[in-house]
């Protein structure tokens, strides 16, 4: 153990073991020596999150959740307060960040098979983070009470309306009234404050899971010995502390340049009730999920394949059927993941169209395929597949006889 | 890797620190300036906002009907200002010893007033006081008590009794001594604009007084 020698730190460390703690799962967690950069998202979300956090507790100070106020006090915000435009630039961006971060790291985990065992609550747990950050999402985007506020609320909460006896006083519970008023903005904005809270003890668990066994790899294949990991500190923190930089340089640009540019100018009109805007898009990251709505011709049906298409990510530990992690040794499975990425861009471009012509046909085909994947190619490529043959350890695929420890992996850290 | 590092670069310079020392502390210092800089725009966030500083603009008051012996109770930047039209019976007893010798700071020499309302009657016309009503102990707005005696003894001149802790103050906003406020009550700047109305929240022409030095409101 390498704890500092100072007494006071000692004194607490008896008493509470914090030091202990961050020394055993920060400086000296030993992790996979051959991660590459698909494997900065998870932390990078994390900062995130942080990021939205803080801009949202202070946008929060100066925010009015009221249906004659909210549209004004955002429009206040980007005007009157000190540096308002800045915190509501980068909390509105931010959204869209987190959203592109996340989204990398779940195909990440989805190419490398990082949900396989042991790691099947680890990935359940992801999914349930996404879960509720599309709730957050999606209640964050009506607090400014524009016209896309207003509609998508009323849209998204109607789905609740397809279930059949329930359907119609579960919507009326969500509004607490007779249609999106008032009273829905209240509780809105009363849990989108709550919920990135309980993202935040989700994130906690995921943590907790993925240090059990540590991090997958880019090989998939677990770590035979000392000479196959590095500690954390400092090469990783390092190393997310450098895709930190590229990332923020990337986020200041859409914040300082193109602040709009992932917004939809229609929600810069207030909110009215009596009229639909011509065309009700969603953000960007909803737009997969939406064409899937858009695209089966039952509004049941419609509902119950948007659900099942997060639902379904739930199983992919059981439906993947091949022993073999990264895809990277999958020579059928490598394409058939792509196909999928791919399927999904395709799905966000149909969602940001209206369902007409050639759009519908191309939409069904894109959903189709979606679940395709995952309920039928997931398991059967996983029989039917020949893997490549896995290399023996984590350092034997660059160093002839298995690599030698590293001195730094063994090296306590003294501090000068 | 870390030990050969260290034996390659620190060897013979321990004493004074190696390489890598000055690559950690100058990366922790940019990053410590980097947090600062990130904080800044949230904490001046929670300053008054635009709209706000502008809502703070000086008021005009029409102050025509105001009687002599009449309070009247406006507000000026989100805080109580008093505008009292006193009788001359009032104006006599703040000149006496009787009220003087009881005072704290009877000659206002406590930055509390602009210099032009640094006077006896402590405002630019004699009969006309502007004060902020807000009492120097902890903020309450101090009763306005312009007759003598009463149910606050025998020996009450007339003036402000602070309801809160007791604190009193004579019809001059000149806080007694043996009270727990400090200091006399504030006069914000004011002037005339004509005979019948004031302006609260700018100097008169000569003057350009910053609000902001005063002791405390």
């Amino acid at each position: 153990m390498a704890l500092p020698e100072n007494k006071i730190v000692r004194w607490i460390d008896h008493r509470l073991p914090v030091f202990t703690f961050l020394d055993h799962e920060l400086t000296q967690y030993p992790t996979p020596k051959n991660l590459n950069y698909w494997w900065n998202f998870g932390s990078l979300a994390g900062i995130v999150l942080t990021i939205m956090i803080v801009t949202g507790i202070f946008l929060a100070m100066q925010y009015t959740p009221h249906v004659d106020f909210a549209f004004d006090s955002v429009e206040r915000i980007m005007r009157d307060v000190n540096y308002g435009w800045l915190m509501r630039y980068v909390h509105m961006n931010g959204a869209s960040f987190f959203f592109v971060l996340v989204y990398i790291h779940l195909f990440r985990g989805l190419y490398y098979g990082s949900y396989k065992a042991p790691r099947e609550l680890l990935w359940i747990l992801g999914v349930v983070i996404l879960a509720l950050m599309m709730a957050t999402a999606f209640m964050g985007y009506v607090l400014p009470w524009g016209q896309m506020s207003f509609w998508g609320a009323t849209v998204i909460t109607n789905l609740f309306s397809a279930f059949p006896g329930v359907g119609n006083d579960i919507v009326t519970w969500l509004w607490g009234g007779f249609a999106v008023s008032n009273p829905t903005l209240n509780r809105f904005y009363a849990l989108h404050y709550l919920l990135p809270f309980v993202i935040v003890a989700v994130v906690g668990l995921h943590l907790v899971a993925l240090h059990q066994h540590g991090s997958n790899n880019p090989l998939g294949i677990d770590h035979k010995g000392p000479q196959d990991s590095i500690p954390f500190h400092p090469y990783y923190t390092i190393k997310d502390m450098f895709g930190l930089g590229v990332f923020l340089i990337v986020f200041a640009l859409f914040v300082f340049y193109w602040p709009n540019l992932l917004a939809d100018p229609a929600n810069y009109i207030p909110a009215n009730p009596l009229q639909t805007p011509p065309e009700i898009v969603p953000e960007w990251y909803f737009l997969p999920f939406y064409a899937i709505l858009r695209s089966i011709p039952s509004k049941l049906l419609g509902v119950c394949a948007t659900f099942g298409s997060i639902l379904v990510l739930f199983i992919v530990p059981w439906l993947d059927t091949s022993k073999v992690r990264s895809a990277y040794f999958r020579p059928v499975f490598k394409w058939v993941f792509w196909l999928l990425v791919f399927d999904c861009i395709v799905l966000g471009w149909v969602g940001a169209h209206r369902p007409e012509g050639w759009f519908v046909i191309i939409g069904r085909i894109a959903t189709f395929y979606y679940f395709l994947h995952f309920l039928i190619l997931l398991p059967v490529i996983g029989w039917f597949e020949q893997p490549l043959p896995l290399p023996p350890s984590i350092s034997s695929p660059v160093l002839k006889k298995g690599g030698r420890r590293l001195a730094g992996a063994a090296a306590s850290r003294r501090k000068p | 890797m870390a030990e050969s590092a260290q034996s390659q670069t620190g060897g013979a310079h321990a004493e004074e620190g190696t390489r890598r020392d000055f690559l950690v502390i100058a990366a922790n210092a940019l990053m410590g300036v980097g947090a600062a800089c990130a904080a800044w725009p949230l904490i001046k966030s929670m300053n008054p906002a635009r709209d706000v500083l502008a809502a703070g603009a000086p008021v005009d008051i029409d102050i025509s009907s105001l009687q002599p012996g009449q309070q009247i109770l406006v507000l000026w930047r989100s805080r109580p200002v008093f505008i009292v039209n006193r009788n001359p019976d009032e104006l006599k007893q703040l000149q006496t010893s009787q009220d003087t010798s009881l005072l704290r700071d009877p000659n206002s020499d406590e930055l509390q007033q602009p210099p032009y309302a640094k006077n006896w009657h402590r405002s630019i016309k004699p009969e006309f006081l502007v004060l902020i009503g807000i009492c120097t102990h902890l903020g309450c707005i101090p009763e306005f008590s312009p007759q003598p005696g009463g149910a606050l003894g025998a020996n009450w001149l007339g003036g402000y009794f602070c309801p809160c802790h007791g604190s009193r103050y004579d019809m001059s906003g000149r806080v007694y001594s043996g009270v727990p406020a400090p200091y006399n009550l504030p006069v914000p700047p004011h002037r005339f604009v004509n005979d019948t109305t004031i302006r609260i929240g700018e100097n008169p022409p000569d003057s350009s007084w910053d609000f902001g030095s005063i002791v405390q409101i």
